[in-house]
């Protein structure tokens, strides 16, 4: 998918004054915010369970070769088969080639972020193939040739009017006169339209959640059940995964399963939750004749050892984003690539450079919500921190701030010159500010003046009042 | 309350903020702490804890003044400021600076188990449980997120203004969601900082309180400005001056 990090400032300029994202943003606190907190107090172990998800997936990080290993051994021992790609070019080859093997012409799709992030939607269509998102949400905005807004909830940007419009637009077969009011009549079209698709594809793309060591299985959780028509349907089932994602074992990915829907959805467990080992076996009455992972890197094994190693705890729920008060003022699409919210603020530096998405995490006001809802307790402040960290030292922020910095901190390192220059700063603001309390337009502060007053000082700085009141209690 | 043999001797970190703003909250927050039974007093070194250069990616310059705040705050009982922010800087964060520094690791962490939010230290250190105020009015409160996420800041204040003689405390929806000031977040992102900090001001308009309280200066800057734009009433005020008492001899934030 093209970047357009580089321009979050623009992108965020329109995303606040866009009505239609402010809409969809109100929906976030009773949507997401308040279901995953009914959800966290009916489980009093939560805090418990979040200590034991880390733990799972620290030891995995610190042993990455040996259970991915032992993944792709078991995964073979079932009859399937793990290509190992370094990058997005690799992974869309693979898939090809796995597609081209069976001659196939359509594809469906469960979701998965993996996909968007080596942009194999597009790859596959300049190649002559037809991939078909399944995902209701992907599917909607496959049709408007979006990208997702939201690593759970693709079209949340979206009303339903925006829906009927483009299924109108797109299902030109279908009558004109059918009534689309409501949220349900979409699903059922949609339904409608996709039974098909499942029923004619040859390849069935899907993501995963979890890579599960000990057996070679692969778990994904949906709530659509659209997932698993695309695994077992197509004679060829291609599990796209990034490699973080494998555990050690079933009990493994149990326990992290029970963080994962409450933190998204609320939900105590995801309606379906579907493990896939190996290809259909002899007496199998379904599932798939060939089974593929396709293992993919892009940018992951240069995080280990890093300061951004703890990033690839991540689960995808999400609830970083739905609890971030930056992203429910620009939405998701103004972050400009794959991930977006914090958890995008931290990887994407890491797997598109800093260069490109160095506004992401400066963007941030490390009001520290979104660590204190992490399921994984991944300390995303301190990660974008280390981001600008990285920026400060190859000087990649603007000059300007640069060299207000380097000054405001040149004064605040000499105390009696830096007193001085608040006495002046303090008596001058607080002459523009007199009889109003507050000043209205200031140069230089045009980013706080243009949209808000900049409240006056009161005139003398607390040092010089203190020095003041010492001085008369000594005359006294 | 609890009643140590000793008055202990606290230094008062004022912050830049209070410094070059609003003295009367160094002021206020002086006088409950001599109410608690401390002496005060205020080192002259002190400038700023560093967040700024810390939080742009400046380790040196956050390092300098880290060491600065350090051995000007050396040799007292406690160091308080009347900011979670800047003590959450402090308490947490110097830590992390020094991490691969020992001598100065070792006195970053002497200096952290001594320092406290101003709320935090009269109710969890001094054990205070009211305060001598009056203040007539419906007033509400908004979390600042240093003070509520590194501190637990969350309680303490509304236990004393509870104590405060004619004033109503209304709760505000979304209390622990971001104002959007964020440091220099406020001038690199104004777009995104000032619609932060109008839903704010939306939420405590429609809250009917008369006055708005919070425990930081960048916050009440950043609330006071957003609704002194908006032709708003609402009355803006750190809570160290209602609970101190003073808030009859001081005009509100932004205001004359």
């Amino acid at each position: 998918m093209q970047s357009t990090s580089h321009a979050f400032k623009d992108n965020a300029r329109q995303a606040v004054g866009d009505p239609r994202i402010r809409k969809a943003m109100g929906l976030m606190k009773p949507g997401f915010q308040d279901r995953r907190a009914r959800a966290l107090s009916r489980l009093p172990e939560f805090e418990r369970l979040r200590e034991e998800g880390k733990a799972i997936k620290d030891h995995v990080l610190a042993n990455l070769d040996v259970y991915l290993e032992r993944f792709e051994s078991k995964v073979v021992e079932a009859g399937g088969q793990v290509h190992w790609c370094r990058n997005a070019a690799e992974a869309r080859e693979a898939i090809l080639g796995i597609c081209r093997s069976i001659g196939a012409r359509t594809v469906t799709k469960g979701k998965s972020m993996v996909a968007e992030e080596i942009a194999i939607n597009d790859y596959l269509e300049e190649q002559g193939l037809t991939p078909i998102e399944t995902d209701l949400g992907e599917y909607i905005i496959q049709l408007r040739n979006e990208p997702p807004s939201h690593i759970i909830a693709p079209a949340v940007h979206l009303s339903k009017e925006d829906v009927e419009q483009s299924f109108r637009e797109i299902h030109t077969w279908m009558d004109p006169a059918r009534v689309l009011a409501e949220p349900r009549a979409l699903v059922n079209e949609a339904r409608e339209v996709l039974r098909r698709k499942f029923q004619e594809a040859d390849v069935g793309i899907t993501g995963a959640n979890f890579l599960i060591a000990e057996t070679g299985s692969t778990v994904i959780v949906t709530n659509e059940g659209n997932g698993d028509l695309t695994q077992t349907l197509p004679k060829v089932h291609i599990v796209l995964a990034s490699l973080e994602k494998v555990v050690p074992t079933l009990e493994d990915a149990s326990t992290i399963l029970r963080l994962l829907a409450r933190s998204a959805t609320g939900q105590e467990f995801s309606a379906y939750t579907t493990f896939s080992t190996g290809p259909r076996r002899p007496g199998d009455l379904d599932g798939p004749e060939q089974f593929h992972v396709v293992l993919v890197d892009n940018g992951r094994t240069a995080m280990l050892g890093t300061e951004f190693q703890e990033m690839l705890r991540c689960i995808r729920c999400g609830a970083c984003m739905n609890h971030c008060p930056v992203y429910a003022a620009v939405g998701g699409h103004a972050y400009g690539w794959v991930y977006p919210g914090p958890m995008g603020s931290v990887l994407t530096p890491s797997l598109i450079g800093v260069q490109e998405a160095g506004h992401l995490p400066n963007a941030s006001t490390f009001c520290g919500r979104c660590e204190s809802v992490c399921p994984m307790k991944i300390p995303l402040p301190k990660m974008m921190r280390h981001w600008r960290e990285r920026e400060y030292e190859s000087k990649l922020q603007p000059a300007a701030y640069r060299y207000g910095l380097g000054i405001w901190a040149w004064f605040a390192r000499r105390p009696a010159l830096y007193h001085l220059g608040t006495r002046l700063a303090a008596g001058l603001l607080g002459r523009l500010g007199r009889g109003r309390g507050r000043i209205a337009s200031l140069p230089l502060a045009g980013g706080w003046t243009g949209g808000r007053d900049m409240p006056a000082p009161q005139g003398k700085t607390f040092q010089q009042l203190w020095a003041e009141r010492a001085r008369g209690r000594e005359a006294a | 309350m609890a009643q140590p043999s000793h008055k202990p001797r606290v230094a008062l970190f004022v912050t830049c903020l209070v410094d070059i703003y609003r003295p009367s909250v160094g002021f206020s927050a002086i006088e409950l702490l001599e109410r608690a039974g401390c002496t005060v007093e205020v080192p002259r070194a002190q400038t700023c804890c560093g967040q700024p250069a810390y939080n742009s990616g400046d380790r040196a310059d956050a390092k300098a003044l880290a060491r600065q705040v350090i051995e000007a705050f050396e040799g007292f009982d406690y160091v308080v400021a009347p900011s979670g922010s800047c003590a959450g800087m402090i308490k947490e964060h110097y830590v992390e600076l020094f991490a691969d520094d020992p001598a100065w690791f070792q006195r970053a962490q002497h200096l952290r188990h001594r320092t406290y939010e101003l709320l935090s230290f009269l109710v969890d250190v001094r054990g205070l449980e009211r305060v001598e105020a009056r203040f007539e009015g419906t007033v509400t409160y908004h979390d600042s997120c240093s003070g509520l996420r590194e501190l637990g800041v969350k309680q303490q204040p509304r236990r004393l203004l509870a104590s405060v003689g004619g004033l109503e405390l209304r709760e505000l929806p979304g209390a622990e969601v971001c104002c959007g000031f964020g440091g220099t977040f406020c001038i690199k992102y104004p777009d995104i900082s000032n619609k932060m900090v109008e839903d704010k001001a939306v939420e405590i308009e429609a809250t009917g309180a008369g006055t708005v309280l919070a425990g930081d200066m960048g916050c009440l800057l950043n609330i006071a400005g957003k609704l002194k734009r908006r032709g708003s009433a609402v009355q803006v005020r750190h809570v160290a001056e209602v609970l101190a008492g003073q808030a009859a001899s001081v005009p509100p934030i932004g205001e004359a």
